[in-house]
């Protein structure tokens, strides 16, 4: 009889507890089409400033498009001297033709091969977390 | 028994040549103009369609990628790319870009073909990844020539500077294209490695060719 009791209650407590589960989809049905995440826009035309000296600076324009690859560096078409005249293009920085043993390159150096590690392009994305980072311009007045 | 005529020494290839050249031009003795006229558009008809529709046949993705050449190196980097999937579903498939719409144009492209049937079949050049990427170079610049000096007709059936409309484009799409419009560029002068990756070298060749295009030495 107390073993039936127990059962009964493990039961009852397992339906309760059913209840207050959700699912990481939230009330999403299995099958609706899920909403795209939402894409901060790229900034294009002006550039945004830096915000300390050594800041990779920002890309005004979009480049998801861009192959960079073992083969082919598509950023380098228009930002390459001599191409960046062509293309009225930013320069790469001279720091990016030298390798790690210091030595100066007519190419760019396999370290700084893959742009997009160090610079993004600039978006309007909020801050996710409120904060109260000043740039390094703002600290010095 | 024999006819007496059967000794004669029949007539050579050049005699029986000679005699239905002959018959060709005589009137026919046999058939109604109305017939003549009605069997010679009939069959025209059939032959012109058949071998339209046999070109055709030729014509559609089915048939390019059922060479492996062209199934695992372009087609595969062409899937994803936005001419093959898009908001709106609008597909460009390989002839689309790759053979003109033109009939003449057209017929010429296809006769330029046995060069590619060659390659697969009797010289296999670009039978593995390896040697196709190893090819790769030159087969992208033979391409990029060949839509320069047809300024770039192939693209310009879907897109046109005179249905383009600038105020819907971002900023920096919306200067280079004007710029593009007032020094006479075509799409294939910025627009290479769109619907497939870009070969090592890419820039030095796209240099070269810009270089050498000026000078008179058009192909």
């Amino acid at each position: 009889m107390t073993r039936l009791l127990v059962l009964a209650l493990i039961a009852l407590s397992g339906v309760a507890l059913a209840q207050d589960l959700k699912t990481l989809r939230g009330d999403q049905k299995i099958d609706a089409v899920d909403a795209a995440p939402p894409v901060s826009q790229v900034r294009e035309g002006a550039r945004l400033d830096r915000a300390y000296r050594q800041q990779p600076p920002l890309i005004p324009h979009a480049i998801e498009k861009y192959e960079i690859d073992l083969k082919v560096n598509q950023c380098l078409r228009c930002h390459d001297w001599p191409d960046n005249v062509r293309e009225n293009a930013p320069k790469i920085s001279e720091t990016h033709y030298v390798d790690r043993a210091g030595k100066r390159l007519d190419q760019i150096a396999a370290t700084r091969w893959f742009c997009n590690q160090c610079h993004v392009p600039q978006t309007d994305a909020k801050p996710l977390v409120e904060n109260r980072f000043r740039s390094a311009v703002q600290s010095a007045r | 028994m024999t006819p007496a005529n059967d000794d004669r020494p029949r007539p050579g290839l050049w005699a029986r040549l000679r005699q239905s050249w002959g018959v060709l031009w005589r009137p026919s003795a046999r058939f109604s103009l109305g017939t003549l006229m009605i069997a010679g558009i009939a069959t025209g008809v059939i032959g012109w369609g058949g071998f339209n529709w046999a070109m055709e046949l030729t014509n559609t993705e089915t048939f390019c990628i059922s060479c492996h050449e062209m199934q695992l190196n372009v087609y595969r980097e062409f899937k994803g790319t936005v001419h093959d999937n898009n908001k709106s579903g609008v597909r460009a498939t390989c002839p689309d870009c790759h053979v003109p719409r033109e009939w003449v144009h057209k017929l010429v492209r296809k006769v330029e073909a046995t060069n590619e049937l060659y390659h697969t079949f009797l010289v296999p050049s670009i039978d593995t990844r390896e040697k196709f990427e190893a090819k790769r170079l030159q087969l992208a610049t033979n391409v990029w020539t060949a839509m320069k000096r047809t300024d770039s007709r192939e693209c310009r059936n879907c897109h046109n500077f005179d249905s383009m409309d600038f105020g819907q484009q971002r900023s920096r799409a919306r200067n280079r294209h004007l710029q593009a419009q007032d020094e006479g560029k075509t799409c294939i002068d910025c627009h290479k490695g769109v619907a497939h990756k870009l070969p090592a070298g890419a820039f030095g060749a796209e240099r070269e060719l810009e270089e050498t295009w000026g000078s008179g030495r058009r192909r």
